[in-house]
């Protein structure tokens, strides 16, 4: 089995089954299930290790900023000290390497990357920022999130002040004499925090936050959080055959850079801009309880090949089968009908909006 | 009723006269996880020993479903295909898969008793 996280003893003793996810033996599901877990979290709170992502530090000041902008489609200059945005690696053709989220830190900028991808990230960024930066992968501090509505309430109950961070910001908080670094963010569609922590604390924390009655989550119910929240998973809806455009992330890429280009990438997402792209990201909702997963074609009704699935499974909140996947432009109208082919046999389905799960906030007393 | 038997596939089995009633076991399930989705052989169609008779999928996959023996299916669970969460809950009673005519009652010969099946089960679990 893979490499192991500061959490590890602590997933076996809550009867975690575990699968190897890029390199790391990971808790798949603990004992109540992946439908039960993902519940827990949207009623209440849940504990995610993702301590196998990577957390890349790259210390510089205004210099740093304007090469990451030759990188990033993001208008970095204008991003205020602890502030988050979601974004992208690209290549020169604008297929994906890696969508992460990065962090304007006092000293440079804090980069959450995917698991799998992280140390080629890492090489990749090394050689663009041509080693001018100190980076480190900092594998000495374990990755923690907690998400679901009681997140705020029991985290703060720990880390006090927690709650005053809005949505995509974050800071250094006190924990036990140590500088922890929490963020107001997440992959499940919820409320919630991750919180960057040195792997000598990971453990205790955890169970500090499971007293206070959060549970222990596993990455099957991860999957079907993010899958119901209508986000991409790294390796399913991106990769590097696939652009932002393509993706439906346009959102993610600041005005100001639109315009202007110069990152990485720029080229191509102008030009898909203004001319549109042939295929793209859509939800697909199947009749009945089918459940198309990743790789399931997808038809028009005169059984042309219009698309494929790229992540399908049940969603226990929506309770029905859902999927992700691209689909050719002309068929991407929400209602549109399309016909999955599974196990041999067509079966309909219909193209619908993102997110198949929407929270509805309530807003704070304070 | 006879005894009820155990496949490799991790199906049991029960014979009243000539229908034998199929389902998995609860073994099974917990490999499998929550189950979400069932998939049965249609009323009137012939099966094969050892060929697929079905399928489930639990949140994180599909698996096939096997049938021990051959023979024509005259039933079939629908409260199964309506809630599968069922299978979960009750895998060797309630949540009984489908019924066949069995063809040949000496294919049930080669199939494993409980004790055998139990043994196999956590042989292959580990």
């Amino acid at each position: 089995m893979g490499k192991k996280t500061s959490l590890n003893k602590l997933h076996q003793d809550n009867h975690a089954k575990f699968v190897e996810f890029a390199g790391y033996e990971m808790p798949i599901q603990y004992s109540k299930g992946i439908v039960e877990e993902h519940k827990f979290t949207r009623s209440n709170a849940g504990i995610f290790d993702v301590s196998h992502m990577g957390q890349l530090f790259i210390h510089g000041g205004e210099d740093l900023t304007a090469d990451l902008e030759k990188i990033f489609p993001l208008d970095l200059k204008n991003l205020k000290q602890n502030c988050s945005k979601y974004s992208f690696l690209m290549n020169d053709s604008a297929g994906i390497h890696d969508d992460l989220i990065i962090t304007k830190i006092e000293k440079g900028y804090l980069i959450i990357l995917n698991a799998a991808c992280k140390d080629n990230d890492f090489k990749i960024l090394s050689n663009l920022l041509k080693n001018k930066y100190e980076m480190v992968l900092d594998d000495q501090r374990s990755l923690i999130a907690i998400q679901g509505p009681k997140s705020v309430e029991i985290l703060n109950n720990t880390i006090e002040g927690v709650e005053k961070l809005n949505f995509m910001t974050g800071n250094w908080f006190d924990y036990k004499d140590q500088k922890v670094f929490v963020t107001r963010s997440g992959y499940t569609g919820e409320d919630g925090f991750e919180v960057s922590i040195n792997n000598d604390l990971a453990e205790g924390f955890t169970q500090n936050l499971m007293e206070k009655g959060a549970q222990l989550i596993g990455l099957g119910a991860r999957d079907t959080l993010r899958l119901e929240a209508g986000l991409c998973l790294y390796g399913h809806e991106l990769d590097t055959e696939k652009t932002p455009i393509e993706a439906n992330l346009k959102w993610a890429i600041s005005k100001e850079r639109i315009s202007n280009g110069g990152f990485i990438g720029s080229d191509k997402i102008m030009k898909e801009i203004q001319e549109g792209t042939s295929k793209i990201r859509i939800g697909i909702k199947p009749k009945g309880r089918l459940i198309a997963r990743e790789k399931t074609k997808i038809f028009d009704e005169s059984e042309k090949l219009i698309g494929e699935v790229t992540s399908g499974t049940f969603g226990p909140s929506v309770n029905g089968p859902i999927a992700m996947g691209y689909i050719d432009k002309e068929f991407s109208k929400v209602e549109t009908k399309v016909l999955l082919e599974v196990r041999g046999k067509k079966h309909p389905a219909s193209v619908c909006g993102l997110p198949f799960y929407k929270k509805s906030y309530v807003k704070g007393v304070n | 009723m006879s005894e009820v038997k155990f496949s490799k596939e991790h199906e049991w089995i029960t014979v009243e006269g000539d229908v034998a009633t199929i389902g998995i076991t609860k073994h099974a399930t917990e490999m499998l996880g929550d189950i979400v989705f069932a998939e049965l052989p249609e009323k009137g169609s012939s099966v094969e020993k050892d060929g697929t008779a079905g399928v489930v999928e639990s949140t994180k996959a599909a698996s096939d479903v096997y049938t021990p023996v051959s023979g024509e299916v005259v039933d079939t669970n629908q409260a199964i295909v309506d809630d599968p969460a069922k299978i979960n809950e009750d895998p060797e009673g309630s949540a009984w898969f489908f019924k066949l005519k069995l063809k040949d009652s000496s294919e049930m010969d080669s199939l494993m008793n409980k004790e055998e099946y139990d043994k196999f089960a956590k042989e292959s679990a580990s």
